[in-house]
């Protein structure tokens, strides 16, 4: 556990950068540090390791008074990751990720072995080992930055903006990828960012800074979204801040209706029955074992004949019950039925969700 | 055409049997070149590494040792080595001491530059994994600072196997020895040998040291594939 207790920083032009800061990190979880640029979130972060000293206040980690411990041997057992990576351009991948084993004084055997287990653990082909930085993408670099962080198995790793460099596309993945790293390894992790999505998305609990180094408010994802302490805090949230919430509950959260339910034999008097009763102009059809076969339009049931004579449309996209509510928002608008369809074990079909379901939710 | 033979000329700006007469002389003058350069470089690089860190300890520092290095570099070298004969006679030294605070400027001035340019976030890294202050300089910014580092010792050897002919005038001259006879008898092929030997040795040194850095840096090697 990390904690602050009264942490100012005060830098020589007289600027404060932290101001009589308190904050609890639990262990094992990630929290977020977020905010405007100024805010003080990296100099928070950078004060827990030494990189840079607090004015005033403690900073304790498991137990100890930072100010107490010697940096170098502080910082051994803190894993850092910044934005530009820092790799050593004169070593070699085996060589950077092996570089705090060895200060640490670990034997070449131990240090080899780890190497090779830090790479499978980050996702690189062992043959990258023998290359130089310069010779990898900026996505495989960012990935030996975490595995050089990883390297003595710290207790602790702090993260700035370690995303921020790549392209989109890697940034979402390497970020999925460390969510599921970090549900192995359950490191007490700092993460800093400019970037509110990325935020919520990463963090157990997030921290909203404002610029001066106050802190806003800290909270779990969900609570911030649901009840943000004041305006800048809404703000800095930012107007979406309804579909940020459906992103972080699950289908599950909101309990499916049933909906307009027919078999394929039975007859189009009763789909379009059932089709009234709802409300709609359309029906769900399932086989026998409940499969999920598609769904008719009210128009094309005539009188006569049987379900299974329509026109048989597919849902194009069907949720589970772990995908967000904002899959099953994005389900809806782009079904003409205007409901999201749940499923489970790939086909069975377990009822509807709708708007008016996802705004109670919500609300 | 003209009348007069060109062969004559030739035979007379070297004369072979004089060379082989004199090859024991001719060695050793070359060693001793030899000898002069490797010191005041190496002396060079010794007082210039305490230099340079406390330069780059002290920014403050940087302006007046350049400073000061600037002016000794601008000293004409006869006259230095005269000024220092009261202090150290026609010794080895006389010459050793001119010729390190010549290569003094150059060597300062890359190796703080060299240092330097070692990129901020790789330094900030390893100041983050637990490096103590000494062992990242020695194990971090050295080895990427060597590219300029050595940039420095080649212009300061190929400089300093040129000063060496002019300290001959003390006594102490390697291939600049074969110079002074060559103008003492009137007589020019000590001072074709001495020329050309002394040119090659330049070449040699510089070739010598470029191959030592491209072993030192290996991660160099692999770039622009």
């Amino acid at each position: 556990m990390i904690s602050f207790e009264s942490v100012t920083k005060r830098f020589p032009d007289g600027t404060t950068a932290v101001d009589n800061l308190d904050l609890e990190v639990p262990e094992g979880d990630l929290t977020v540090l977020v905010g405007p640029s100024g805010c003080g979130k990296t100099t928070t972060l950078r004060m827990i390791n030494r990189m840079i000293e607090a004015s005033s206040g403690r900073i304790v980690v498991d137990g100890r008074d930072v100010s107490k411990v010697d940096p170098p041997e502080l910082r051994r057992r803190i894993g850092y990751v910044i934005q530009q990576i820092g790799l050593f351009p004169h070593r070699t991948i085996g060589e950077n990720i092996a570089t705090v084993p060895e200060l640490t004084g670990w034997d070449k055997r131990r240090t080899r072995d780890r190497v090779g287990e830090l790479l499978e653990l980050v996702g690189l082909p062992a043959e990258v080992r023998d290359r130089y930085p310069h010779q990898l993408s900026g996505g495989q670099r960012q990935r030996v930055g975490v595995a050089r962080a990883l390297a003595v198995d710290p207790p602790i790793m702090l993260m700035d903006e370690p995303f921020g460099a790549v392209d989109p596309i890697v940034r979402s993945r390497l970020q999925d990828e460390f969510l599921r790293l970090q549900q192995e390894v359950r490191k007490t992790i700092v993460f800093v960012t400019h970037d509110i999505d990325e935020a919520i998305k990463m963090g157990d609990r997030i921290a909203i800074f404002r610029q001066g180094g106050h802190l806003e408010q800290y909270a779990a994802p969900a609570e911030l979204l649901a009840e943000p302490a004041n305006d800048f805090v809404a703000d800095f949230l930012g107007a979406e801040r309804g579909l940020k919430r459906l992103a972080l509950v699950p289908v599950s959260a909101v309990k499916a209706e049933p909906g307009p339910v027919v078999g394929p034999g039975d007859d189009g008097r009763r789909a379009l029955a059932a089709a009234e009763a709802y409300g709609g102009d359309w029906v769900v059809v399932v086989d026998d074992d409940r499969r999920l076969l598609g769904w008719a339009s009210a128009s094309d049931m005539a009188e006569r004949g049987r379900v299974g004579d329509l026109e048989i449309r597919p849902f194009q996209l069907q949720v589970q019950a772990n995908d967000s509510l904002r899959a099953a928002l994005n389900a809806m608008v782009q079904s003409r039925t205007g409901v999201a369809v749940r499923v489970s074990d790939g086909d069975r079909y377990e009822g509807i969700v709708t708007l008016e379901l996802l705004s109670r939710e919500i609300s | 055409m003209s009348d007069g033979p060109p062969p004559v000329l030739a035979a007379e700006l070297i004369r072979w049997s004089w060379v082989g007469f004199h090859l024991d002389d001719i060695r050793d003058d070359l060693l001793q070149h030899i000898q002069l350069t490797g010191l005041a470089v190496l002396f060079g690089l010794l007082l210039a590494f305490p230099l340079s860190l406390a330069a780059i300890r002290w920014p403050r520092l940087y302006g007046p040792v350049l400073g000061f290095t600037g002016m000794l570099f601008t000293i004409p070298s006869l006259a230095l080595f005269i000024l220092l004969i009261p202090f150290t006679g026609l010794s080895i030294w006389t010459s050793l001491i001119g010729l390190t605070m010549y290569t003094l400027l150059i060597l300062v001035r890359n190796i703080v530059e060299g240092l330097r340019g070692v990129d901020r976030d790789v330094r900030e890294a390893a100041e983050a994994m637990g490096y103590t202050r000494a062992r990242q300089l020695w194990q971090v910014e050295l080895p990427l600072a060597l590219p300029v580092i050595m940039a420095g010792i080649r212009i300061a050897t190929v400089t300093t196997i040129g000063l060496v002919t002019i300290t001959a005038l003390i006594g102490q001259g390697g291939l600049g020895q074969l110079f002074l006879d060559g103008f003492t008898l009137n007589f020019t092929t000590p001072i074709v040998v001495g020329i050309v030997l002394s040119a090659l040795l330049a070449f040699v040194a510089d070739l010598t040291l470029v191959g030592v850095q491209h072993r030192l840096t290996p991660w160099a090697r692999s770039r622009g594939r």
